[in-house]
């Protein structure tokens, strides 16, 4: 066995070949910016890890974001939402512990009863994962469409330094026949170990992370890991991609990975949308690759790569085909929703986001 | 009566300095042993000293005598025993080694600095660094080693009216000079405009202002003079002179907060009992814990008048080619602050100078180097006066 052939068997390839057939995307109005963070908990302004974040609405949560991502997703796959067979919704805040998400979203855009539905929890990967999973129940011939989600309203402790970048936001995909896809699904690769920089246990309300320990071993090993794996393992290089995109808890981790890669800054910049939106958690990647599709062309391969803490981090490679050119404007696009911009105070984000104890 | 043996340094090693998540306390302090070890033609150590700050809290782990001499295939054949004294452990376990060996008793001894760190993360570094602090009056109130230094230096600036920018020269210095240690935590030259832009960690000191905590170990092995192997593949070093110097522990107790009492008197001791005065030194591996321990220590060993020691750093003098180069591998500031390590880092890289083995750091021609390690403000002294012999 050539040590070709086993690089080649690591990548995670359908039988019937896969492609996305819709996305969308979704990002709250409300930006708080992190200087104002820094005005409420001191430090300085130098050095802030991103310029603002997104925050969602006193009415919004996981399942509403969701279903305005799905409903764009829809809106460029021009399906009827009863062909889909499967929705899922990846997020690590779920507005019910017991209680599903992705059965409400199924329910809102009009989904069949005959589906799979379910909703998937594994780091800031969830959404990446259950991209995994579809392109498998796609390609399989299980369903002619299924829909993966990523999107959180992710939870920063008052004064900690997830609070600058806990954001909200993310995007949805669905998945279908390659021939009918706006982006063929060239390849997956998943990487995962046990490495726990990040965590939150149950009742917890805020996360915690092992400072540090959350770049190096953690971020960088894994993202790098993975990236690198497909890539050798599909005999790419970095300079066969026009774009990519990788998880982006802030500005800086995804600029010096993709640099670590051989990326170029023009490669990354179109989906590195952290410093204006915040990390996006599970929606991270997802969202950044809505906004490479958004304006890509056909012929054009993009590189996404996810990561999650004590998860791993999934890699996918996307080849663009011609139906993107049609799709693209059928829906509202990521940069649109970064526009429409509220700037809100910290005392808006605590009331926002709940942090007022009123009973 | 027997004249009191003459000790030496027969052998050194050290680990990279840095946040060695993927490395135990006893890996790390086996590696440097085992390197000390190999450097000094194999000497098989009595006595195992073991300078830490953080094990017990940070690492859960207490009796690193045994768990070091057992881990480095000494266990029954040596005796090994922890030395504390907060920041300055690594250095008190030097000044033990030196007794025993002056004493007769012990004729090899290892001395292992060790500091994990990274065992703990968050405030709870906060919490276990701040327990060198007096706990009833000082820790207990909120107090750190960090806040501590920051309100004198907020002092210290009142009274003499340095301007901002000569304090850049301290981490200027350090960080120049680890740029070619391969020990190194961060080998990166900095600039004035690097200094002034970065952020407070406790008004006035800035980030560059503080020594970065981290984890390391290093080691060294000594034996008497008369017993010095044949085989050595380098000069060996004499440790002439060890003083351990003990101030009060809290800050306010002390006469004057803005001078290192115990430092002075530490430099005092050592001198005299070499016979040497301050200026036969060729370079100084002083205690920057934080820029005012840096301005602070010059003061103390006498080498410009109170209140006027920042004005060294600016007229070229500590540099590497100047009147007494300090820091010569980085300093605590960029060589990385292994705490309860950090006074075995400094003897091994005065060993190295001494050796003509430092590489891109190396003081030209230097014979005899000071070596001092400060505990918190200044509540523990340790001087070291080494020699190199031919």
């Amino acid at each position: 066995m050539s040590e070709d052939f086993q690089a080649e068997s690591l990548l995670l390839r359908p039988k019937l070949p896969v492609g996305i057939v819709g996305y969308g995307a979704y990002v709250p109005r409300y930006r708080l910016p992190a200087k104002e963070v820094a005005r409420i908990w001191g430090g300085s302004e130098e050095g802030l890890p991103i310029i603002e974040k997104a925050v969602a609405g006193l009415d919004e949560d996981v399942i509403t974001m969701s279903i305005e991502a799905a409903r764009n997703a829809l809106l460029r796959a021009g399906i009827d939402p009863l062909e889909l067979r499967a929705v899922w919704v990846g997020s690590e805040s779920h507005p019910y512990a017991v209680k599903p998400s992705g059965t409400v979203v199924a329910e809102a855009i009009g989904a069949s009863r005959n589906i799979s539905a379910g909703d998937w929890e594994f780091a800031c990967k969830a959404g990446s994962e259950a991209m995994v999973a579809a392109i498998g129940l796609v390609g399989s011939g299980m369903g002619r469409y299924a829909m993966a989600i990523g999107m959180d309203t992710a939870q920063g402790k008052p004064g900690d330094a997830l609070e600058f970048t806990a954001s909200s936001g993310g995007a949805g995909y669905i998945f279908g026949p390659a021939e009918e896809s706006l982006a063929v699904i060239e390849a997956a690769y998943s990487y995962v170990s046990d490495t726990p920089d990040f965590w939150r246990r149950a009742h917890a309300v805020y996360p915690e992370h092992g400072q540090r320990f959350t770049g190096e071993p953690a971020y960088f090993q894994h993202v790098s890991a993975s990236a690198q794996t497909i890539m050798e393992a599909a005999g790419l290089k970095a300079q066969d991609f026009t774009y990519a995109v990788f998880h982006q808890p802030n500005a800086k981790f995804p600029s010096r990975v993709g640099k670590m890669l051989g990326f170029t800054a023009e490669q990354i910049k179109t989906g590195l949308l952290s410093p204006v939106i915040g990390n996006t958690y599970s929606g991270a990647s997802l969202i950044g690759l809505t906004a490479i599709l958004d304006i890509a062309k056909p012929g054009d391969r993009i590189l996404m790569t996810s990561y999650g803490s004590g998860a791993g981090s999934d890699s996918f490679i996307l080849s663009v085909q011609e139906a993107i050119t049609e799709r693209q404007g059928k829906a509202r696009s990521t940069q649109d929703y970064i526009r429409q911009r509220t700037e809100i105070d910290y005392a808006t984000y605590v009331r926002f986001r709940g942090e007022i104890v009123v009973k | 009566m027997n004249p009191q043996p003459e000790v030496v340094i027969v052998g050194v090693g050290q680990q990279p300095v840095g946040e060695l998540w993927d490395v135990s306390l006893r890996d790390l302090a086996v590696r440097a042993l085992r390197a000390a070890r190999e450097d000094a033609a194999g000497l098989r150590p009595e006595a195992i000293y073991v300078g830490n700050m953080l094990a017990a809290s940070a690492s859960h782990q207490a009796n690193l005598g045994a768990l070091i001499s057992e881990y480095s295939g000494l266990a029954g054949i040596a005796e090994g025993v922890t030395a504390e004294a907060g920041e300055a452990s690594g250095a008190a376990a030097i000044y033990l080694a030196y007794l025993a060996i002056r004493s007769g008793l012990v004729s090899c001894a290892a001395v292992v600095g060790v500091e994990k760190v990274t065992d703990v993360v968050g405030s709870s570094v906060e919490s276990v660094l701040a327990r060198t602090l007096d706990s009833d009056y000082e820790a207990g109130e909120g107090m750190t080693t960090i806040s501590q230094a920051a309100l004198l230096l907020q002092r210290y600036m009142h009274e003499n009216k340095p301007p901002r920018e000569a304090l850049a020269e301290f981490p200027k210095i350090a960080h120049a000079n680890a740029v070619a240690n391969p020990y190194a935590m961060y080998r990166k030259a900095i600039d004035s405009a690097a200094y002034m832009r970065s952020g407070m960690v406790a008004d006035p000191l800035n980030l560059f202002d503080v020594a970065p905590v981290a984890d390391g170990a290093a080691a060294i092995i000594l034996t008497r003079r008369d017993l010095l192997p044949q085989k050595l593949a380098h000069p060996a070093v004499q440790l002439v002179a060890s003083s351990l110097i003990s101030d009060r522990l809290a800050l306010h107790d002390r006469a004057d907060p803005l001078f290192f009492g115990a430092a002075a008197v530490s430099v005092q001791r050592a001198c005299q009992s070499a016979g040497m005065p301050m200026s036969a030194m060729d370079l100084f591996e002083y205690s920057d814990n934080t820029t005012l321990h840096a301005i602070l220590s010059l003061e103390a060993a006498g080498l410009a008048p109170r209140g006027q020691g920042w004005q060294l750093a600016s007229d070229g003098s500590l540099a590497r080619d100047g009147y007494l180069p300090v820091a010569t591998m980085g300093g605590h500031k960029a060589r990385g602050y292994p705490l309860g390590a950090a006074g075995v880092y400094q003897a091994v890289e005065a060993c190295l100078q001494l050796r003509a083995e430092a590489g891109g750091c190396q003081v030209a021609g230097a014979q005899r180097a000071m070596v001092q390690t400060l505990a918190a403000t200044g509540s523990t002294a340790v001087t070291h006066i080494l020699q190199r012999l031919d």
